[in-house]
Order: C-alpha cells, then structure tokens, then sequence
C-alpha cells in the first residue's frame, strides 16, 4: 500500500466521525486489506451460513507495547480469539475486528497493524466479515485497542468439555510455557533487558483440528493459558472437576533463557502469560501417540506431558517439586508482582 | 543455569534430609530470618519433606512485611498531591489505613513499578517539572542501591528526586525476637542476601550473647536442607557458632563497595517494625547532609500516624511466636485478595506463603 496517497499521517477524531473520513479509512486500508464476499456487502453486519454446531469466542486486545518482539497486537488480535474458539474443538470461520484508536497513531503504525491481521487471518483460515472503527481523544486510549470475535463449526467428533475429565487423564502443553509474558515484560518500560526472547504468538487450530480429526472424544477438554498463565488455567479447571490435578515442576517445557529471565525477574513461569500454546486433558491411552503426532507439527514440537488427573485432592492443583516437595498451585490473584529482592 | 540447578538438584538434597533425620534426636526450633527462605521452603515442598522433628519458624525478614503503615500512608499522600511515586513490585498491594498503592493509582495517582532505583532518577530528570519519589524499603540487601540513587542525583544536579526511607537492619530485628518472653527460637537461618553485603561479623556478639547457633543460609533447596543440617549438628552437639553455608556468595566481611556507599549516605536510627513496634538503632536513616533527598521532610509528611489493624496479628507471625494458619483471620477476613496486613500481600510474607503453597491445604 502506498501511504502517501492516504494524504493523512495520523489517525484523528474525523476518522471516527462517521463521515467522509471514516469512510476514505474504510475503503483505502480495511476493505482494499482484507475483500471477501461478505465484508464487500459493505453492510452494518455480515450473512453468514454455518451448517453444523457453532463455537463463539470474543476477546480485546489492550497489550502494551503495541508493537514487540515475534508480533504486534494485530497478529495477537487474530491468533488470540482463533485458538479460543478452536479450543472450544470448533474450526474457526469468521472473525469481526473492531478497533478503538487513540488520535495521533501513527498511519503507518495502524497500516502494520492492519497488515498483520490480513497475514494472520489468511494463516488461520479466517475471512473477517465485519468490523468498527471508533477514534477517541488522546490520553483516553493507549494506542490501540482491538476487539475480534470468532465464529467456527465445531469439529464433528469433538466433545470439548470439562465434565467428560477423568482421573487418570493426561495433561499435555504443546510446547514452551512463558514465552510470550516474558518477551512482552523485557520491552516494557523501566524493564527493558537484553534478550532474545521472542513471542510466540501463532494459531493453533489446523493442529488442534487434526488432533480432533485422530483421536476425537478421546480429547476431554483444550484450554489456552494466556492470562494467569498456566497456574490460573489448571486450577480454574481443578475447581470445575470432582478430581484433583498433578503436575511436575521437572517436566515443564521451559525454554532457558526464560527460565533465566523470570529467575532474575522475581516471577513464576507457571503464571506467566502465553501465546500460541494450549493444554490437552486426554485419554491416558492416546497420550503417548498425541504426543508423537504433535511432535511432528511444527506448532507441537515441544509438546509433553506434565501431569495427569487424580482423584487425590479434588480442586486442587499439586505441582510435585523437582527436589520431590509438593506445593498447591493457586490462581494468580492479581497481576504478578516482582518481589523486591 | 549455573550456580542454580546444581542447587536444585534431588539426590543431593535428599541425602542432606536423610543425614537431618539420621542425627536429629529432639524437637528444635528453627528460624529463617528471610522471606527469600520462607518462600523457597514452601515452593520447593521442603517443610514437608523435613523431619517432624524439625520446626520451621519463619522469621521478619520480608521488607514489605514489616513496612510499618504510616510509611504506606506516607507514599499514598505523595501520591494523591501529584508526586510520581516509584516502588518495588510487591510494596504497591500492601493495604495502607485506607488503602494501598494500588488503590492509589486507580484513583488517578502516578504510580511506577521499579525494579531499580536508578531507574527512579531517570524518570525525575526525564520529569523535570514533576517532583519523583522512589519508595526505599527493604533490609541491608536494597540499601546500596537506593543510596547509589541519591549519589547519581546528586551527581548530575537533580533536584526533583528524593526517597522515603523505611530501611531495616536483620541483627537488632534477632535481638528483639530472642529477647520477646514468649520466642522459643533455638537457631537461625541468617539471610545469605543481606549477609552478601554486610557480611556476617555483626553475627558473633549475637551467637555468643544468646548461646544461637546462626548458620548464613542460601535460598535453593540445597542451600535450605543444608543450612538446616548445620543448624540441628550445633544443637545436637550443643555448639552456638556462625556458620556460613552460602560461601559461594557471601565473604566474611560482606561487599565493601556496597558498605562503603551505604554508610556515605545513610546512618543508623532508630525503626518502627510493623506489628513489632519500634526497635532502638534498627534502620538507616538519611545522614544530615542528604536532608534535600529525604521526602519526609522535602513533602512534611514525617508526622503522619495512624494505628495498625487490631485483627491482624502480623506482629506474633513476624516474630514466630504464631504460625499464619493459627491466627484467627487467615483464609476467612483475610485473603490474598483482601489483606488485613502485609504478611498476606507479599510473595515472602508467612501467611500469603501457607495461603498459597502449604501442604496444610492440600487435604483440606
């Protein structure tokens, strides 16, 4: 896209309004970016066909810095509510993208932006069919925000849900834990460090589909664990089954110079937010098998088991320490908070 | 990770257990002074694993624990009269009479999270028209930090920079505790990070004045069992020494660089200790010729006081004369998501610790 023939740099009031400029907005950088069939109707919503079950799932985007190592907020904006509905076993169709951005953006920031959800989109499978744009006065907003809300057919084998967990199931986590907080964490201000730590901010759902295609039903739930991280996730899930979870500090996939960072950094991994990784509750007999499989898919190559159900403290979630100590995981309470030394 | 997994390691922290339970022969209190410690017991499941046998105390030394609230009323009032205020992480949750840091800055005040105060001089001379506070707590371990702060604001002329001091000293913190009526502490667990700077000759007078054996103690897994292993050989043998486990990091006469930094701007005082109460010479506080960046007196706020909350028995815990899970509040009036005291809000404090690790739970 040649920005110069935009004959605006920023993003202003006026492209909010309504009027003419929302509309040279919409047809210059959102219509030309992203044409299909049902975004072309150029309609105030979209009509759409899905002939099975639907999964819905929406999500806002508020992360600071916009823009960060392996990503930005629009690719985030994507993959975030494209694996939530695939974690509801569906496969993710549509999305509606609706920004609210704070005046004086950057043009050429909001066009990378608009850029990456295209690429994203096209990546995971999904048309976006509607959208928004509102613009508020400086100091009301942090840049952007984005809000996208997915639609998908549910997988015709799968039975996602959290009472078909049994004890003796396995948890499986596709690949390193703690990446993506951490990468966002060492651009932030006052914390920057020298890393190479890159958000792995991806789709999962042609993996989580496949798995869905093998194994089916035998697959009792997925979960994604971005905020909270992988604490809160395993143990808002603990509190919903007559079981207990366990899991093993030794056998969390931890990449090395995370674990360094969240050490010199005061934080817990395992509450640390992710990005392109989910959790598999599963049949203890397909485990080893959905293993191998997701092993061999580029979105699954780290992927391994950290623990099972058990029918041991129901509601609570046990992670065994590498040293053989036992400690409860709690949900994260607030946001994790660097101790002081 | 070197110098940290080999601290982690199973088998060598299973055998120093077994030679625990192998020499151990009565029950023998044992405090660790840092929260540092208490935490790495309770995430790493070690107070399960110790022989009954063993009791663990724990002990005052976390900084946002014993944070007296007046400091936290202090630093909100800087707050709400458009001071950029700068703190530690784990400080802003802490409830002040009111309400804590965080509270604050929901309300519309400018609240930084740090991790160095260094950073803190930055935002004052990125700032110049707004006045920057960095809220300075913390043992011996962040003092050379916060008073390096000030030497770089003073070097490079910035006026619009001063800290609220709320330094607390580890040795007059034991004394009190040993000479508390109801203390039945048999040894300590001296804290290896504030050991790394002081050093630990402060150490002998106590050992020798209360007959305690004082083991200087790491904070991984190994570290722990092993300066527990050395605690309980004392005891048994009836020896009252200072030992140092944390030898890889802590020298004798600590880090004389940082020493030298802390005793140029900062000069000890007296210390009011949440819960405890004030202890004689047990803090630093800014030397007379540093008064421009002391922000008690810079904002005139060193006369605000307010009383601490009757239902929290932080005092007790912080000295160990009660565990968390017999208070009274604890997991009831008093949660991680709605604190009566300091304790419950930090990663280090007792209760949050039991509240969000311990074995205690597990069953219940």
């Amino acid at each position: 896209m040649d920005l110069s023939e935009l004959g605006f740099d920023t993003i202003n009031l006026g492209h909010g309004s309504g009027g003419l400029m929302t509309r040279e907005l919409l047809d210059k950088i959102i219509f030309r970016t992203f044409s299909n069939p049902f975004l072309d109707q150029k309609h105030d919503g979209a009509i759409l066909r899905i002939d099975n079950k639907i999964a819905i799932s929406t999500d806002s985007f508020v992360i600071s810095p916009i823009f960060f190592k392996g990503g930005n907020i629009g690719e985030l904006a994507v993959n975030g509510t494209v694996n939530d509905v695939a974690m509801c076993g569906a496969i993710p169709k549509y999305l509606s993208l609706a920004f609210i951005v704070e005046e004086g953006l950057k043009i050429e920031e909001f066009v990378d932006i608009v850029n990456s959800i295209k690429i994203a989109a096209d990546e995971s499978g999904v048309l976006i069919v509607t959208g928004d744009t509102k613009v508020v006065e400086r100091g009301k907003g942090d840049k952007i925000f984005i809000n996208t809300t997915g639609f998908g057919e549910v997988h015709p084998k799968a039975n996602i849900s959290t009472e078909n967990i049994l004890a003796g199931d396995k948890i499986i986590v596709n690949g390193f834990i703690a990446q993506h907080g951490m990468a966002i964490m060492s651009q932030r201000e006052g914390l920057e460090f020298e890393s190479t730590i890159v958000s792995d901010t991806t789709n999962v759902n042609f993996l989580t589909n496949k798995l869905l295609d093998k194994f089916g039903d035998k697959i009792h739930l997925f979960r994604d664990p971005t905020r909270g991280g992988v604490a809160s996730v395993l143990s808002e899930i603990a509190i919903d089954i007559d079981n207990g979870i366990t899991i093993f500090e030794d056998k969390l996939p931890l990449e090395k110079q995370v674990a360094a960072a969240c050490e010199i950094l005061g934080l817990d991994p395992l509450y640390v937010a992710n990005e392109g990784v989910f959790i598999a509750i599963v049949e203890a007999d397909v485990a080893d098998e959905m293993i191998s499989m997701m092993n061999d898919d580029e979105k699954g190559r780290n992927a391994v088991c950290i623990g099972e159900i058990t029918e041991d403290h129901p509601n609570k979630v046990v992670m065994h320490s590498s040293i053989g100590g036992k400690r409860i995981v709690t949900p994260l309470i607030g946001e994790q908070l660097p101790r002081i030394c | 990770m070197k110098y940290l997994s080999e601290y982690r390691n199973l088998e060598a922290t299973q055998s120093y257990l077994k030679l625990i339970e192998g020499s151990i022969t009565r029950p023998w209190n044992i405090m660790e002074i840092c929260g540092g410690q208490t935490h790495g017991l309770v995430k790493n499941g070690i107070l399960e694993l110790l022989p009954d046998k063993v009791r663990m105390i724990h002990g005052p030394g976390c900084p946002v624990c014993v944070t007296p609230l007046n400091l936290i009323d202090k630093a909100i009032e800087l707050l709400e009269n458009d001071v950029i205020v700068c703190s530690f992480g784990d400080m802003i949750r802490v409830p002040g009479s009111k309400k804590s840091l965080m509270e604050a800055k929901a309300s519309g005040g400018d609240l930084r999270i740090l991790y160095s105060p260094l950073e803190a001089v930055n935002i004052a001379k990125n700032n110049p028209d707004k006045e920057v506070v960095f809220f300075a707590v913390g043992f011996e371990t962040t003092a050379p930090a916060n008073a390096l702060s000030v030497l770089h604001a003073q070097k490079e002329n910035i006026k619009n920079y001063s800290i609220l001091v709320s330094h607390v000293l580890v040795p007059p913190a034991m004394e009190a505790i040993l000479d508390d009526e109801f203390s039945n502490i048999d040894a300590f667990l001296g804290a290896g990070h504030v050991c790394a700077i002081m050093g630990f000759q402060e150490y002998y007078p106590l050992a020798e004045k209360y007959k305690i054996p004082i083991i200087i103690t790491g904070f991984e897994s190994l570290d722990l069992v092993q300066g527990i292993y050395m605690a309980v050989q004392q005891l048994e043998k009836g020896f009252h020494k200072v030992e140092n486990q944390y030898a890889r990091i802590v020298k004798e006469e600590g880090n004389k660089a940082a020493l030298k930094v802390i005793h140029q701007i900062f000069e000890v005082g007296d210390r009011e200790w949440r819960g405890i109460g004030v202890i004689p010479s047990s803090g630093y506080r800014l030397r007379k010729e540093f008064k421009d960046f002391d922000a008690e007196l810079k904002f005139g706020i060193n006369n605000i006081v307010v009383p601490e909350n009757s239902d929290c028995i932080a005092g007790e815990i912080l000295k160990g004369i009660k565990k968390p899970f017999e208070c009274s509040q604890f997991g009831k009036k008093c949660t991680p998501f709605k604190p009566l005291g300091a304790p419950m809000v930090s990663s280090e404090g007792a209760c949050a610790a039991y509240y969000h690790f311990s074995n205690n739970l597990i069953s219940s």
